[in-house]
């Protein structure tokens, strides 16, 4: 039954879809595919040396510098340095997955790792920048002041539900 | 700009490795086959899909809803809204700066742009499968309950 839902199968239905579209509104058909490859470029130009640095960090670092740094016994000090490694991001969210699994198999906690995907995803310096321009001072300041505490109570209650359920060995 | 300083980064420490350690480097290389076999056809989909999403609801249809609706629903909605697409920061922020110029709830806009980089909906497969799928419901429904959080209480202090 669940077999249904493969990858390819999805890919013929967004084809048809696509095509169906196309039919009755050949326009939207079209803008569907240059959103898509907008989207597509900026994924090509990003995800390939990601994974490239990903290989080489999984294949140099030691295992016992990021499980210190990172680990479970890091603490305070480990949620300090995953924002830090967070703020350094480039790219879309689904660029910080690949990273997020490689720093779990080479020990880092979860709670680090989620706060890394979180921070990863909301904070980055130009964003910031960006939305001061347009969203003012007050606003943009507020909601990284809110959104800070958000992220370590976010990421210590689902440390807290996972616990250890979590499937390291995915890939 | 970004991309080209991480292809020249990329392309250095690959030389360095290279020269350092061959076979080192080959498996790194195969590290990194391996990681873009598995997320390769999940992105071309998710790709797709946010292809047929911003089709069919443009950002500005989105941000005429997130001005309009008011109270506690407009900024459910605005949740919503900002969960399920995925636009670029860069198209995102100048909308929304210009709804809330144009007087829009202050809560709507700060849930939308708050789930608009937290939670991702349309990302979630390709989550699910590096990290599991009861990692990726709970991160993502904590994100959107503190976006909503965080709204309500940038509603109540920007006013």
């Amino acid at each position: 039954m669940k077999r249904i839902f493969t990858s390819t199968n999805f890919i013929f239905l967004l084809l048809s879809a696509n095509i169906l579209v196309y039919l009755f509104n050949s326009q939207k058909a079209l803008s569907v595919i240059l959103t898509s490859k907008n989207y597509l470029l900026e994924m090509l130009s990003i995800l390939p040396p990601i994974l490239i640095l990903i290989g080489l960090f999984e294949v140099w670092v030691p295992k016992s510098v990021i499980e210190k740094a990172m680990g479970q016994a890091s603490k305070i000090k480990g949620i300090f340095i995953s924002f830090i490694v967070g703020t350094a991001a480039m790219g879309p969210l689904y660029v910080a997955f690949p990273i997020g699994t490689s720093l779990l198999r080479k020990g880092a906690s979860l709670l680090n790792v989620s706060i890394f995907l979180c921070v990863w995803a909301s904070i980055k310096i130009p964003m910031i920048l960006f939305e001061i321009k347009f969203l003012g001072f007050d606003f943009a300041g507020l909601r990284l002041a809110l959104t800070i505490p958000c992220i370590v109570a976010i990421s210590l209650l689902l440390n807290m539900i996972l616990n250890r359920s979590i499937n390291h060995e995915k890939i | 700009m970004f991309s080209l300083i991480l292809w020249i980064l990329a392309a250095l420490f690959l030389i360095i490795s290279l020269r350092r350690n061959k076979e080192k480097t080959i498996n790194s290389l195969k590290v990194a086959l391996k990681f873009f076999r598995s997320m390769a056809l999940l992105i071309l989909i998710t790709i797709w899909v946010i292809g047929f999403l911003l089709a069919f609801l443009p950002p500005e249809i989105i941000s005429k809803t997130v001005g309009q609706e008011a109270g506690f629903k407009g900024v459910i909605l605005a949740a919503l809204f900002g969960s399920i697409v995925l636009i670029q920061a860069f198209i995102a922020f100048p909308l929304a700066g210009s709804l809330l110029r144009q007087g829009a709830n202050a809560s709507a806009i700060a849930a939308f742009v708050t789930t608009l980089v937290m939670v991702g909906v349309v990302t979630a497969p390709l989550e699910v499968k590096l990290f599991g799928r009861k990692f990726t419901f709970w991160r993502n429904f904590l994100s959107f309950i503190f976006a909503i959080i965080i709204a309500l209480i940038m509603g109540a202090v920007l006013g």
